[in-house]
């Protein structure tokens, strides 16, 4: 077993766990966040995406002692980092972009999709079509032929454009560690 | 359109907020008291004798709690799974139906057949126990496809079938069609590839069973299409418990695309160790797991014949099909390749003549039954490359032979060569909102343009018909239906006048919750707030079928219809005491009952709170109370139809193809919710140009899948695809009470041959004329190659 | 996944230690290889050496006269977006930010691509173009000698890489033509002007990255995309490449032709 300090959603926690487990599997079984999915075992489908530091990984390819010392966010605390306005005020811009949009049909797929989409709007507000495109070829969804998912990146980037936060402080509040 | 919330309005969806926020609740999200893990020991031979399992070091591992073999599941007699559909042969005998164990006994039949199962505190022990069970197989030789499998002295998957033939069933009117392909003036022939897929809902499948023995009654969580199908095959065939003793629960879904619709081994599997064990156990399948478990789609060989006269006007069509079933049968695998294959083959077409064989073949393979359009995605690619087939090889326009041989408005009801009778269409209507939507005049400037720039465009279209609704029970039984296939729903109206729905239509994406809820405003004029609606619970919802074949809005909607019109009739009978009028007198609109021609009337919430508080009320006509349920068993299939055009761009040094353009318009009729609606198409259309260029499951030829993970099976992704503009163009459907026909397999049914016919339009110049699907680059390369046209 | 001990050791020398004192020991740095490996349970090493602990190792990336001096726990993200490898060395940033997906760039490091030698991976194709050092803990080895064969390289089992160090070539550019379901490179060609000549990296093809001597002299020549014909018969044999079912070993070696066309035309 080791001992595991983290931080998830900006609160600590100190975990045990054997060497093998998987961050999503620390963040599913111990932490009962299971806002995080597994849709494959090869890393391909992003279900299980969530931020480390503030940059979005596939924590099904991360080992949980991996995250020691780091800043976890999960689609559970992604709305608190970066609250929207207006209707959805508890959301952020990304999950009230995917509601406005219909970006989502199942909901399997989503919270892989939002974080990710979230560091793409974060990192590069001004985003073209294709850019979000291949920005979310780590992430698949069987539902929605991506149509309404790439037009919901592009009215959240829209919106943060016009002022609305983006959760940059994930990344900040860990000061980077490694 | 009535309002902001009823009919016709893009309401965005209720659902949407807990899975934006994490808190979805799936199978796999759910931890029982006590709850432990299973792990299935999976054969890794396609076919084997089994010579012995040895569980003795499995069992001494840490953790772990029991170890389940076959010889188990038949000691304590649970049932074989069950298949829901019986096909007859040609003469009149019935389908080789072999034995379908839990666990396999004796025998394995494909890579991926369950043989034991672990059992232990956490699913790492599990894991790692069932590593430890030592099979002994004795590989035997196997079959994986078509051809083989239907050669001379292939090893057979069950002794009892002969040439590995499940059934050998037909279509039609064999008489008839020989004599019009006779005088036939031209006749096309094509030989076809309808390649496997598999369904890849993101969620896995899993399953958690728990036994409760202070009420010595089952619980099943499980991700289903339709939980009531599944209580009712696990207490009549293979748990053997009374419907009354078992509880299913399919909570929100990831996905199901026609591979949560079956009963399989491991929903029996959990539940019964819970029972042995007395702790709940879970299971959840692996992405590879799936890919070995989950029924496949698809797999067909096809050979068709077009016999047209010398006008280009079709005579009559001929089809011989070999049916990959796998090693088993699946709950309605039969039915794929034959009721919801054949009888599609007229197209939106009057075909005089048509005669079909099909030949379903046993291969050591997992089984295949219904994906995303299940036996309709097949006939409209034979159909479709036929017919652009025979416009190339008669020098006849796509378009315009397309429009020649089209069932005209007037026609309708228009009945068939093979048992279907269409109700309504206009196909000429949504075939020219697409050819204009895609801008079809100006399709050699876009050609010239990509020439430039060393791209070769293709244009294709399908005109396709599909038939959503499965029905009439009466009908579908006398073709070998096991299960009824009509839909039920409870409405609740409460004192204070919101009101539960009760839908046996599980919503796994379709977003039930919100347009469901809009019939009961459209209808009852109340708030949408006012309104939930509950699946996925046997223990709450009275009777469901469930949701597959985009029946869910046509049938499942329509059964709410119907209860909602109960309730209303119960209304005006409050109302008219109330107000002191004849019942014949009050009008219902708008949540208002009425006198006709008056300004007297009573709200909704009123009679609500009347029937529940009945102080003053028609106490010796009708009961206190405001509930009523309907079943609502249609009367005939519905037929959505439309037209897919689709635009390619071909590299012809790689052979990459890129779809650069898809605009579609379908007839689904009636629209509860266009956003939605138009979202149901976007999936299928995903799904439709995954089949044409990307997915395949290939199986070597002794049976090893080996596609068998994303990283070898391609998964549609957002930068293969282009925006897609969807159009539409409604003609009511005539038989059920609400005009809607159905969306969610349009997509899947309708681009594939358009994606096939635009490719080939593309390499036309350089003299390809066939390809089969997936269409992928080395595929496209070598065609170009072998066709001279450079590539080389 | 088979259970295994894990190490966090703070120095380089650490590490050598444990690597040395753990038969079958595997380093972990970002793990985008390693993980899938060992879920697949194609790999069951008794123990894991985390090279996260050690500072001296961070990505770093810095301009050293002719070179260009990647840390090996550069990610694959911090290596695209990198003013520094942009200004100097554009097409390996360009490799850089077409590896995998975003979540795979922004974990996947260069030291741990490299020493996974995966013969589809991407940067394989790039230290050989660019003709580079592979920097370890002990001495440096030229790129062309580093890849062995599949999933083997020169690197002691107990040795680090700690450095690939780039020459700042003339111009190069990578055409990658990716596996449609893993994006790994169904063939991925990296085409570089150097000091010492046009080099030719080709990765995916085979069983591990190769150069390309035929398609170098015909580039050494005219360095133009038409200077290369139709070689697909001569640039590679396809009977040398890898035939699976995505791919043929003769589709490759077309491939490797039409890549490095393309790869010649990004550079001009």
């Amino acid at each position: 077993m080791a001992t595991i300090t983290l931080t998830v959603n900006e609160k600590r926690h100190v975990l045990d766990a054997e060497p093998r487990t998987l961050l999503v599997e620390l963040l599913r079984d111990q932490l009962r966040l299971t806002g995080t999915h597994v849709g494959c075992d090869t890393s391909q489908c992003g279900a299980c995406t969530v931020w480390v530091d503030g940059k979005s990984i596939k924590s099904c390819a991360m080992l949980a002692v991996e995250a020691d010392g780091r800043a976890v966010t999960t689609i559970e605390g992604l709305a608190a980092l970066a609250p929207g306005s207006g209707p959805h005020a508890d959301l952020h811009p990304v999950q009230a972009a995917f509601h406005a949009h219909h970006g989502l049909q199942c909901g399997f797929c989503t919270p892989g999709m939002v974080m990710s989409a979230a560091e793409l709007v974060r990192r590069n507000p001004q985003p073209s079509e294709s850019e979000v495109r291949h920005w979310l070829e780590g992430n698949l969804c069987r539902c929605t032929g991506y149509h309404n998912i790439v037009k919901a990146v592009l009215a959240a980037a829209e919106a943060v454009r016009a002022g609305q936060p983006t959760g940059a402080a994930a990344g900040a509040a860990s000061g980077g560690a490694r | 359109m009535s309002g902001a919330e009823g009919l016709g309005a893009a309401v965005l969806r209720r659902e949407d907020r807990r899975f934006l926020l994490g808190k979805g609740r799936y199978t796999d999200d759910l931890q029982l008291p006590g709850q432990s893990w299973a792990v299935f020991v999976r054969s890794p031979h396609a076919h084997a004798a089994i010579r012995s399992i040895d569980a003795a070091r499995a069992l001494a591992a840490p953790g772990v709690l029991a170890v389940l073999t076959g010889e188990q599941v038949a000691a304590d007699g649970l049932g074989t799974i069950p298949c829901g559909w019986q096909i007859k042969n040609k003469d009149g005998s019935n389908m080789v139906e072999p034995p379908h164990p839990a666990l396999a006994h004796g025998k394995v039949r494909h890579a991926g057949d369950p043989v034991a199962m672990v059992i232990a505190e956490t699913r790492a022990q599990a894991k790692d126990a069932a590593e430890l069970v030592a099979v002994d197989y004795e590989p035997l030789p196997a079959v994986a496809q078509l051809a083989a499998a239907t050669a001379a002295g292939a090893p057979l998957v069950w002794e009892e079938a002969p040439g590995n033939i499940c059934f050998d069933w037909h279509l039609g009117d064999a008489a008839a069609t020989d004599a019009a392909f006779a005088r036939a003036d031209r006749v096309v022939e094509i030989d076809l590839v309808n390649n496997r897929i598999a369904p890849n809902a993101i969620e896995p499948r899993a399953a958690n069973g728990h036994y409760d023995e202070v009420e010595d009654r089952y619980t099943l969580y499980t991700t289903s299409q339709n939980p009531h199908l599944t209580r009712l095959l696990l207490g009549a065939f293979t748990l053997k418990v009374p419907e009354h003793k078992l509880r299913v629960v399919a909570p929100d879904v990831g996905g199901g695309f026609g591979s949560k619709i079956f009963h399989y081994a491991e929903e029996l599997l959990v539940l019964w160790a819970s029972r042995r064990l007395g702790r709940p156990v879970k299971w959840t399948a692996e992405r590879s797991e799936s890919f070995l478990s989950d029924a496949h789609g698809r797999d067909h060989l096809s050979h068709g014949e077009l016999a047209l006269d010398a006008d280009g006007k079709f005579l009559a069509l001929r089809v011989r099909t070999l049916a990959n079933l796998g090693a088993y049968l699946s709950t309605f695998a039969p039915a794929i390749p034959t009721y919801l294959y054949a009888t599609l083959l007229s197209g939106p077409y009057v075909i005089p003549a048509i005669y079909t064989e099909v030949k379903a073949i046993f291969t050591h393979t997992v089984p295949v039954d219904a994906v995303r359009g299940a036996g309709r995605p097949e006939a409209s690619y034979l159909l479709e490359r036929l017919v652009d087939k025979a416009a190339r090889e008669t020098g006849a326009d796509r378009v315009e032979i397309r429009r020649k041989n089209f069932i005209r408005p007037d026609q309708f009801p228009y009945q068939t060569p093979v048992a279907l009778q269409y109700d309504t269409g206009d196909y000429d209507a949504t075939l020219d909102l697409a050819l204009q939507a895609i801008d079809y005049p100006r399709l050699a400037e876009r050609k010239a343009a990509a020439k430039v720039r060393g791209r070769l465009r293709g244009f294709g279209i399908s005109t396709y018909i599909e038939a959503c609704g499965i029905a009439p029970s009466a009908v579908v039984g006398s073709l070998g239906a096991r299960a009824g296939l009509y839909e039920a729903a409870t409405v609740r109206v409460h004192p204070t006048g919101s009101v539960t729905v009760f839908t046996g239509s599980h919503s796994h994406g379709q977003g039930h919750e919100t347009t469901f809820a809009q019939l009961v405003v459209e209808k009852l004029g109340v708030a949408l707030d006012g309104v939930e609606v509950v699946h996925g619970d046997t223990d709450r919802i009275p009777f469901g079928m469930g949701t597959y074949g985009s029946r869910s809005a046509a049938v499942g909607g329509s059964a709410i219809v119907k209860a909602i019109d109960k309730i209303v009739e119960k209304g005006k009978q409050i109302a008219a005491h109330l107000l002191e009028a004849s019942v014949g007198d009050i009008e219902f609109e708008g949540g208002k009952f009425r006198v006709a021609g008056t300004d007297r009337e009573k709200s909704f919430g009123e009679i609500a709170f009347a029937a529940y508080v009945p102080h003053n009320y028609p106490i010796d006509k009708v009961e206190p109370g405001l509930e009523d349920s309907a079943f609502y068993d249609p009367k005939n299939f519905t037929f959505p139809a439309g037209c897919h055009a689709v635009e390619v761009e071909v590299d012809p040094e790689t052979g990459v193809v890129e779809v650069v353009d898809v605009a579609i318009a379908d007839d689904v009729g009636v629209v509860i919710n266009p956003m939605i609606v138009d979202g149901q198409a976007h999936g299928g259309l995903a799904h439709g140009i995954g089949q044409a260029l990307l997915e395949e499951c290939v199986y070597d030829p002794e049976g090893q899948l080996l596609s068998g993970s994303f990283m070898s099976y391609c998964m549609p992704r957002a930068a293969d695809l282009p925006q897609f503009r969807v159009g539409n163009h409604v003609t009511p459907c005539t038989h059920n009470p609400t005009g809607i026909k159905g969306v969610g397999e349009v997509g899947a049914i309708g681009v594939p041959p358009a994606v096939i016919n635009a490719v080939l339009d593309a390499l036309e110049p350089l003299g390809v004329t066939h390809i089969d699907m997936p269409a992928t680059p080395e595929k496209v390369w070598r065609a170009i190659r072998d066709a001279g046209g450079g590539g080389a | 996944m088979r259970n295994f001990a894990f190490h966090r050791p703070q120095s380089l020398a650490e590490a050598v230690a444990l690597l040395g004192a753990n038969d079958g020991a595997k380093l972990l740095a970002g793990g985008q290889s390693l993980l899938p490996v060992l879920k697949l349970g194609l790999a069951e090493p008794p123990h894991l050496v985390s090279l996260a602990g050690i500072r001296g190792l961070w990505g770093g990336i810095s301009s050293e006269g002719g070179e260009l001096v990647i840390g090996a726990l550069a990610t694959h993200d911090e290596v695209s977006a990198s003013p520094e490898v942009r200004r100097r060395i554009p097409g390996l940033a360009a490799l850089a930010a077409g590896i995998g997906d975003v979540q795979v760039r922004n974990r996947g490091t260069l030291g741990g691509s490299l020493a996974h030698a995966d013969p589809a991976a991407d940067y394989p194709a790039a230290v050989l173009a660019l003709g580079a050092m592979i920097a370890t803990d002990r001495r440096r080895i030229a790129a062309d000698d580093f890849f062995t064969g599949l999933f083997a390289t020169a690197l002691a089992p107990d040795e680090i890489i700690t450095a690939v160090r780039f020459p700042v070539p003339e111009c190069c550019a990578y055409a990658k033509f990716p596996h449609r379901a893993s994006k790994y490179a169904l063939v991925g060609v990296m085409v570089a002007k150097t000091a010492g000549g046009v080099r030719v990296a080709v990765t995916g093809a085979g069983a591990r990255a190769f150069r390309a001597p035929a398609l170098e002299a015909a580039l050494g020549v005219r360095f133009a995309p038409d200077a290369l014909g139709n070689r697909a018969q001569t640039a590679v044999k396809p009977e040398e490449l890898r035939s699976d079912g995505e791919a043929s070993a003769e589709y490759r070696a077309h491939l490797v032709t039409v890549m490095a066309k393309r790869a010649v035309q990004a550079c001009l």
